[in-house]
């Protein structure tokens, strides 16, 4: 049961908001302390985890071009685009995202758009603009509302479109477990079954995006959306 | 065969400069924070395999420090004013898409044409490896059609990058942290302690009951541990296997993949999913590092509920 300290050390660090990357060396210590490794061995064990996946961040590497197309106003021509298609609501267009990115992610095009690379420069603002023409003038509340929920429209289109793909590593994964234990799986039979849910979480979120329309329209957003 | 090393390579000389151009940046008051900080960083994918576990964990406890102690701060390299890019903006037009669809056009390249070719019959790109350095290949590419197309002075991809990452911050780190702490947890049992606890406590005498546990345990856990995947060997072990495939009849096929969507639903109510929902409301300069979360989380507990009833539905014999 002491092993879980270091759960409790998670929880508690990110719900008092410190730091999280002190929280995460923290729990890391306080895990393996409770197992019974020493301190110094608790460190190594993170350092080589570390730098074993490094591959993590490697995508900070688009940085540099998604800024330098931001300082010659990159931004500000997906205002003037999105401007032009004046019958395109925020609703609509978060929607269409995301059946972008759910088809594009079932046959394993996942890197192809993201947060850093399409998000941020392109959806967002698109969203904002697109919300601007129908409401007016929008409030901080609404701006940073709807920058939210481009970006989570861009992760629940990646989520329930790339089990589909028969090559990922969650499907991998529970074929290769499966096998270990006597059950031998093709990948297809386990991509077919991700699509009723690929189908929910679409008419759940894409439902979910109507209603923010109608509320950004209608006037103040309620709390917590 | 080109590997990973090259990308990191690339990666460390990137992060160097971010770091010299910090210490220059006589702006930012906190600059040798930030210097030291993406230093680290730099000399983690420079020299990572030359310094030993413990000092990669040196290296970490610094990182956190210089994060937690409040010494990064925020760069302001020199950038065009929002009036000179409106004008840019018309200036340009649809040229400004190009260097943005490069990205994808180069990767989709990487991956469809030089993924599946060899040179002496070795393949040009390491196979595990061909999406990240078709990325990488994607983003130098991309940084070259820019500088050419929109003739940005030649500092500018650096300067830049600076900018975003220095918005972005120490919430960079963070899912490559987050993997390294999910070790640490693997190592100490923390997985198989949690799933003693559920298949031991928990009622499962009926079908509900069991897919309830099973879509609920996998969101709660993944929650916990940070992704999908290590909760779903210790709860398919638990649940899955001896309850709904082999007591029940579930079809396993079914079981698990719906399973695993359960999981995805925890991913997105949990912070320990950095990248996905802690590093965009960095990115997109939010004042609620939870504001994703939140957006996510009605998403997140009707999909799970959508999901025990297609598991209750779809994947059991009538």
């Amino acid at each position: 049961m002491l092993t879980l300290l270091g759960v409790a050390v998670v929880v508690v660090g990110f719900a008092a908001r410190f730091n999280p990357l002190l929280v995460v060396v923290a729990a890391a210590l306080v895990t393996g302390i409770s197992a019974g490794l020493s301190p110094i061995a608790v460190l190594s064990a993170l350092g080589k985890a570390f730098n074993e996946n490094r591959y993590v961040s490697v995508a900070m590497l688009v940085l540099p071009v998604i800024g330098v197309v931001e300082r010659a106003g990159l931004q500000e021509r997906a205002r003037t685009l999105i401007a032009r298609f004046r019958g395109v609501s925020v609703g609509p267009l978060l929607i269409g995202y995301m059946a972008f990115r759910q088809l594009t992610a079932a046959v394993g095009l996942i890197s192809i758009a993201g947060q850093a690379q399409t998000v941020r420069p392109l959806l967002a603002p698109m969203a904002e603009t697109a919300a601007e023409l129908r409401a007016g003038e929008l409030s901080d509340a609404d701006r940073q509302a709807i920058r939210a929920q481009a970006a989570a429209t861009d992760n629940i289109g990646v989520f329930f479109g790339e089990d589909i793909f028969l090559a990922i590593g969650s499907i991998l994964l529970m074929v290769g477990f499966l096998a270990a234990s006597g059950i031998v799986l093709d990948p297809l039979q386990l991509s077919v079954w991700a699509i009723p849910t690929a189908i929910a979480a679409f008419l759940i979120h894409g439902t979910r995006l109507l209603l923010f329309d109608r509320r950004l329209r209608r006037g103040p957003p309620e709390a917590g959306e | 065969m080109i590997k990973l090393t090259v990308v990191y390579v690339l990666t460390g000389l990137m992060f160097a400069a971010f770091a010299v151009l910090s210490a220059l940046d006589a702006k930012n008051p906190k600059r040798f924070g930030n210097a030291a900080f993406w230093g680290l960083v730099a000399l983690s994918f420079l020299a990572g395999d030359y310094l030993g576990d413990l000092g990669n964990g040196v290296l970490v406890l610094g990182l956190a420090l210089i994060a937690g102690l409040g010494w990064l701060g925020r760069g302001q390299p020199a950038t065009t004013t929002p009036e000179e890019r409106k004008a840019l903006a018309a200036r340009f037009g649809e040229k400004l898409f190009v260097p943005a669809l490069t990205l994808p056009v180069v990767l989709l390249f990487g991956i469809l044409v030089l993924k599946p070719l060899h040179l002496a019959g070795q393949p040009l790109l390491d196979p595990k490896q061909a999406t990240l350095i078709s990325l990488a290949l994607a983003a130098v590419i991309a940084v070259g059609v820019a500088l050419i197309l929109l003739r940005q002075p030649l500092i500018s991809p650096l300067q830049e990058g600076r900018r975003l990452m220095d918005i972005v911050g120490w919430a960079a780190l963070l899912p490559q942290l987050l993997a390294a702490l999910g070790t640490v947890f693997a190592l100490a049992g923390v997985g198989k302690v949690i799933g003693g606890l559920v298949t031991h406590y928990l009622p499962m005498d009926t079908r509900a009951a069991a897919v309830a546990v099973y879509c609920l345990g996998m969101a709660g856990f993944t929650m916990i541990m940070g992704n999908a995947y290590a909760a779903f060997p210790v709860l398919t072990a638990g649940v899955g296997l001896p309850i709904l495939m082999h007591r029940f009849g579930g079809n396993p096929a079914a079981v698990a993949a719906i399973g695993m969507l359960s999981g995805f639903c925890g991913t997105l109510m949990t912070p320990l999913a950095a990248n996905f929902n802690l590093v965009p409301p960095a990115l997109l300069e939010l004042t609620d590092r939870y504001a994703v979360i939140k957006a996510q989380i009605p998403t997140a507990l009707i999909l799970l509920v959508a999901n025990m009833v297609l598991m209750y539905v779809l994947a059991f014999p009538h």
